[in-house]
């Protein structure tokens, strides 16, 4: 039997709206009219191409390198290929690991956290990159009263 | 004229691939995904399927057999898979702009025109791979049945790398011969049989049978098959959903009910489903059913029944649904019944606009109608955000022994900042 789904464009991220649709309702013709622009929408920063990205949360025991703290939600782009320099979340013996990614001088995978070892990969050894890390949202406040 | 070419694009084992992406611990592993109701098997990962496990085996048939063979089992997570399909389903639409988007794990292309057709179809299937994570095979050919075919055989046989361009016409001949009746699209079990009887029994005799001989004996959708295994197309891309002809809510319980307030409650988040459905999509209802029966397979004594009533305007309005209900309710409710599914329907469709007015004060016109109009919206919208947040009182403050049962639901990864995947920094 047959399900036809409508086109889902809209779905993956919502659309900005500006504020005021028409400043005239007010009363009178706002000088700023003509040059209306939408609201900031971070869907448009953070996340580039929709169906490739996805959002992770960092753990651990330890602030780790980069900044990254437990708590931090990664946006992570499949989409990009991991390149040197890059951190990247890796599936690693069933977990998800962020890492820094070394192309040279041999293929490594760098510790984030003091805690953790540095990974080399053996040639013939595979690599199952989740995908690159492109931002991350800090939440500054904590969460304990 | 140039040929047509379809190509039909789907997921390996969905569900399964879905559960085993955010899960790095089931990479490589047996994985098992149960219908509604946790009652059948209705996804495999490859490994399970390798550890002989049947689509539709029941599942408290096989529990303790799963654990043994440390097989993971999963209920069906539908937020998580509806949006994976809106990924797959972008990047197929960004890749060929006329799709048909024909289940939650399959879509038809249009590749008419397309220069290298096999080329076409491997970069789709590597970018399904790469940027959202879910394996596809991809099978292209000159109509639709044979590409189902070609998609069948580039699962088949793992030589083809998951894609088979089947647009040339020995190539298609020769899977044909390969290829028996019961496999081809349309063709079930009961017209098999009756094929064998005209020693139709590969896709290929029946390819050469003469359509019109189909036609007479058996229908013109068999006729239609036949035309288009031998590479004439008869069915193109549905570009436009049709009009929906009725809106069906409806559920098994988890577990059976003899309670009339209990059906009662089921009865009215049916029915606000229902009409949720019905405004996001812009249509009124003139008619209002309900249905419930007792289990069929069990051994408890069956009853079922449905009544079904005209509405005094055509409306979207979930309360003036349910405000007919216990009428409904009252004149076919049986006690002593051991109820196991029940359901409501809404049909004789309109789209809004198209309603005349009403003289009493809750037609749309009206101020009342207005305020009603606007507690809908904002119903709905809240909860968009959050579903099941606000809810009428008469649906049942706490969890039902209608809902269904999903014991082992995964995390909604995709679509809640709460249940995302986890990554130690490590």
């Amino acid at each position: 039997m047959k399900a036809v789904i409508q086109p889902l464009v809209p779905v993956l991220t919502k659309d900005a709206v500006p504020y005021f649709t028409d400043p005239v309702h007010a009363g009178f013709p706002s000088p700023a009219r003509d040059h209306m622009d939408s609201q900031l929408d971070f869907n448009e920063l953070l996340i580039k191409r929709p169906a490739s990205t996805y959002v992770l949360r960092a753990e651990g025991h330890s602030m780790g390198a980069a900044g990254i703290a437990p708590g931090d939600y990664l946006v992570v782009d499949r989409a990009i290929e991991a390149a040197h320099g890059h951190i990247i979340v890796a599936a690693v013996d069933g977990d998800f690991l962020v890492k820094r990614l070394q192309t040279h001088p041999t293929l490594k995978l760098i510790a984030m956290s003091p805690d953790y070892p540095d990974i080399e990969l053996r040639s013939g050894q595979e690599l199952e990159v989740f995908g690159v890390v492109t931002y991350v949202v800090k939440p500054m406040l904590s969460k304990m009263p | 004229m140039t040929t047509q070419v379809f190509a039909l694009i789907d997921v390996n084992s969905m569900y399964a691939s879905c559960e085993q992406l955010f899960n790095p611990k089931l990479r490589g592993r047996p994985v098992v995904v149960l219908s509604n109701n946790d009652g059948c098997v209705i996804a495999r990962s490859a490994e399970a399927k390798a550890l002989g496990i049947k689509m539709g085996a029941p599942y408290f048939k096989m529990r303790h057999t799963l654990e043994e063979q440390g097989v993971s089992v999963f209920s069906s997570n539908y937020t998580l898979y509806g949006d994976m399909s809106a990924r797959v389903m972008a990047i197929i639409e960004s890749e060929v702009p006329r799709t048909e988007i024909y289940s939650i794990d399959e879509a038809f292309a249009d590749l008419t025109g397309v220069q290298d057709i096999a080329g076409t179809c491997r970069r789709i299937q590597s970018r399904i791979l790469n940027e959202v994570g879910l394996p596809v095979c991809v099978g292209a050919s000159t109509t639709k049945t044979l590409a189902k075919l070609a998609n069948r055989a580039a699962k088949k046989y793992r030589a083809t790398g998951g894609v088979v361009d089947l647009t040339e016409p020995a190539r298609q001949k020769r899977l044909l011969a390969l290829t028996n009746v019961a496999d081809v699209w349309g063709v079930g079990p009961r017209l098999v049989r009756r094929l064998r009887t005209l020693n139709i029994h590969t896709a290929l005799d029946l390819a050469s049978s003469d359509p019109k001989t189909l036609h007479e004996i058996f229908s013109v959708v068999l006729a239609r098959t036949a035309r288009e295994l031998n590479g004439v197309s008869c069915i193109d891309l549905e570009s436009e959903a049709p009009v929906q002809q009725q809106i069906v809510c409806s559920r098994s319980f988890g577990d059976r009910i003899e309670d009339k307030e209990l059906v009662r409650q089921a009865l009215v988040r049916f029915t606000a489903n229902a009409a949720q459905r019905l405004r996001s999509q812009g249509l009124l209802a003139g008619q209002y059913t309900i249905f419930m029966r007792t289990s069929p397979f069990s051994g408890d004594p069956y009853y079922a029944n449905s009544l079904s009533e005209r509405l005094a305007w055509p409306t979207d309005d979930t309360g003036a649904m349910t405000e007919r209900l216990d009428t409904l309710l009252g004149a076919i409710w049986r006690d002593g019944f051991r109820y196991s599914k029940a359901g409501v329907m809404l049909s004789d469709l309109y789209p809004q606009g198209s309603q005349q007015a009403d003289l009493f004060d809750r037609s749309r016109g009206s101020k009342a109608g207005q305020g009603r109009e606007q507690l809908l919206a904002l119903m709905d919208s809240l909860n968009r955000q959050s579903r099941g947040q606000l809810k009428f009182a008469s649906e049942g403050l706490t969890t039902a022994k209608s809902d269904m049962r999903q014991e082992r639901l995964s995390p909604r990864y995709t679509t809640r900042f709460d249940e995302v995947p986890v990554a130690r920094l490590a």
